[in-house]
């Protein structure tokens, strides 16, 4: 795959117009590299310049932040905020809420002042400015529900914009009981993501994908890689994994427009 | 001078019951200011926006819809009824009948029909109220931290307002009769003051049969009680969990306005990874003399007064309706975590730290406890997947998750008590710039695989 990075851009004299923020999900974790490739070819069709850092990328410290440990979160923070400024960046997208939720709003009381976006949100606009368009035949008639990631929904207030892509897609959607505003976490929020749940009667994504499943539906979208891992585990749990895809809406839409 | 024993009489508890009030509010804001400072003074027009939708009026009360509109009616009928309290005192102080009745004529008889009818609605809604915890057990009433007293306390205050609401009506009802009956001090020569919708239905059948006596008995008991009932149960608002009538005002302005993923970024630490980070900083230079002490600032909070006085407000504010804990994904599938106990257990460890206070002359002497471990266990604090859904559903605004992650930074940075797990998860970031073992070096081999 074509994919610069931002040090190649810079030994041609060259500033993209934004830079893609891969983040830690995005680029070892096997089911999470799929989204990626998936946002990577949607760039391509819509012919935009970007870039990513690739080696000089390093976690945003999100996780280290609700973990508790402030000092290693503000070192990760402020050593990224010196490449992303060296680099003169204006404008970040992300595919991952988490770093879209630190970056956008934890990043610019430390000096990282950026505009930032998720991937649903870049999506749209590039749809707005006439740049991509979202062809809809292949998800016809699908039976789909979307599961809200809190650090998009909740944290940040963004319910409605992955809905408008999905309503793009052709396909059934149906809202869980719990959606939008009241939407369940999927249990891997929180640093959660990298330790074992405590003891109690269930885990939570056992529950929340219990919730989808009430939707009887052919695909489960979301819009986080974690989330992503934990509703698949979770449809895993409840034996559906032949009749349940879990997918990204970047997955969807390169799907759509067959890429 | 015999005449006026009952004026005197009523003034003196009226200025009792107001002063001792007025002396615990007092101890209520001197312990909300045991937290640390925070500004929360910008954005004045948001603000005041969020107090007059929120806390005025109610906007998140029926995002469940049942106890919500409920919840209305007993809130206006709290609000509406009390103008009429205006009337009790002034006719209290001055031995007069239902003074407001001349000037505001017709005026008058629609606002004593409508507090009567909103006296009985708030009946209604606070028997269902009563119901829902007492005989279909709503799950969220029945957490282990309501066990005991906030049980109790949760019923105290309902009988209270059945107990307010029914002397409200027996008076009126009494009163009417009098007025028919002609009887001096009650009977106006314009005819009937005010109009009395429900007590004339409720209660006229029964006081047909008394004599003006025996009815200004009734009239004169009902008035006493209801006034004195209001006195006890204002006084009774600081120690029960009720005090969310007054302090949802001030809590919802003062709530928090930026996005609710937005953490706030410590201070303390951003000084000191500055210096760390900073290439020209003398790592061995000493350190400037200041003249006194330095004392290096705690991380994180173990005990209530590390935290800040807007978070100790939501603790006082906190009225125990499990709203917050029944959305909570780690309480949904039985953690022992829950928001409402967060609160809690920050509002009941400042009370003994004010207690404390007071025993010792104004002056906090250690007791050996803190919040952390002694009220809230780190099991709790580490089963929180910090998704926002308590701060979402709170009526009125309090923020338990920015407690919980106060007390996680606390945790790691004094303590370095973090599971092992996470520890793990840290040291990868520190090393290698992502929570997996993977190398940098490796961060764009997905392009070509």
């Amino acid at each position: 795959m074509n994919v610069p990075t931002m040090a190649d851009m810079m030994a041609q004299g060259k500033q993209p117009e934004v830079l893609f923020w891969v983040g830690a999900a995005g680029s070892y974790d096997d089911r999470a590299k799929k989204i990626t490739k998936s946002f990577v070819k949607i760039l391509h069709q819509a012919n935009v310049d970007f870039a990513v850092l690739g080696t000089e990328e390093s976690s945003t410290g999100d996780a280290a932040k609700r973990a508790g440990n402030e000092f290693l979160f503000q070192m990760q923070a402020m050593t990224n905020i010196e490449i992303l400024n060296a680099y003169e960046v204006k404008t970040i997208v992300t595919c991952d809420p988490h770093s879209f939720n630190t970056l956008k709003n934890e990043y610019p009381s430390l000096g990282g002042k950026y505009e930032v976006y998720h991937h649903t949100q870049y999506i749209n606009k590039l749809i707005a400015d006439g740049r991509l368009t979202i062809e809809g035949e292949n998800l016809k008639g699908k039976r789909l529900t979307y599961h809200d990631p809190c650090y998009l929904g909740r944290a940040n207030d963004v319910y409605e914009t992955p809905r408008d892509l999905i309503k793009r897609l052709g396909v059934k959607s149906t809202e869980m009981k719990r959606h939008k505003s009241t939407a369940l976490c999927c249990g891997a929020g929180g640093a959660q993501m990298f330790k074992e749940p405590e003891k109690g009667d269930m885990d939570i994504n056992i529950l929340r994908t219990k919730d989808a499943l009430e939707t009887n539906p052919e695909i489960i979208a979301t819009g986080c890689p974690y989330c992503n891992t934990m509703m698949t585990d979770g449809v895993k749990f409840h034996l559906k994994e032949d009749q349940i895809v879990v997918k990204d809406i970047a997955e969807l839409i390169a799907e759509a427009n067959n890429l | 001078m015999e005449k006026y024993i009952p004026n005197i009489f009523f003034a003196f508890i009226l200025i009792a019951g107001i002063g001792y009030f007025v002396m615990n509010v007092r101890k209520l804001i001197r312990n909300i200011k045991l937290g640390k400072d925070i500004d929360r003074t910008d954005r004045k027009p948001e603000r005041w926006k969020n107090m007059a939708k929120i806390a005025l009026g109610q906007y998140k009360m029926v995002r469940r819809p049942v106890s919500g509109v409920l919840h209305i009616v007993v809130y206006i009928g709290f609000i509406l009824i009390n103008i009429e309290l205006l009337e009790i005192v002034i006719d209290g102080l001055f031995g007069t009948h239902r003074i407001f009745g001349s000037p505001l004529g017709g005026f008058y008889n629609f606002l004593i029909g409508s507090f009567e009818v909103l006296a009985f609605l708030v009946l209604v809604a606070v028997i269902v109220f009563w119901f829902r915890r007492n005989i279909e057990r709503v799950k969220r009433f029945m957490s282990p931290e309501m066990k005991g007293w906030p049980k109790n306390d949760g019923n105290i205050i309902l009988y209270f307002e059945v107990v307010l609401m029914t002397l409200f009506l027996v008076m009126n009802g009494a009163d009417l009769q009098l007025q028919l009956l002609e009887a001096p001090h009650y009977y106006h020569e314009s005819g009937i003051i005010g109009s009395f919708p429900i007590s004339s239905w409720l209660t006229t059948p029964f006081f047909e049969n008394y004599s003006i006596e025996s009815l200004m008995v009734f009239e004169r008991t009902a008035w006493w009680l209801h006034i004195v009932g209001i006195l006890i149960f204002l006084n009774y608002l600081y120690y029960s969990k009720h005090l969310h009538i007054l302090l949802a005002f001030p809590n919802t302005f003062f709530a928090n306005l930026n996005p609710k993923g937005q953490f706030n970024n410590l201070a303390s630490v951003t000084n000191e990874v500055k210096m760390m980070m900073d290439p020209d900083a003398d790592p061995y230079a000493m350190p400037e003399e200041t003249g006194e002490e330095e004392v290096p600032e705690k991380f994180g909070a173990s005990d209530v007064t590390d935290l800040n006085w807007v978070q100790l407000m939501n603790a006082y504010t906190c009225t125990e309706c499990g709203r917050c804990t029944s959305s909570c994904p780690a309480n949904l599938t039985g953690k022992k975590l829950s928001p409402r106990k967060i609160m809690m257990d920050t509002r009941d460890r400042l009370e003994e730290v004010g207690k404390n206070i007071d025993a010792n002359g104004g002056e906090f002497k250690s007791d050996g406890k803190q919040l952390l471990d002694d009220y809230i266990t780190r099991e709790e604090l580490w089963a929180c997947t910090s998704c926002n859904a308590c701060v979402q559903e709170c009526p009125v605004n309090i923020d338990p998750l920015s407690i919980i992650m106060d007390m996680r930074r606390y945790l790691v940075m004094e303590e370095s008590a973090a599971p092992q797990e996470l520890n793990m998860m840290m040291t990868n970031i520190e090393n290698n710039g992502a929570p997996w073992q993977y190398s940098q070096m490796d961060r764009l081999n997905w392009k070509d695989e």
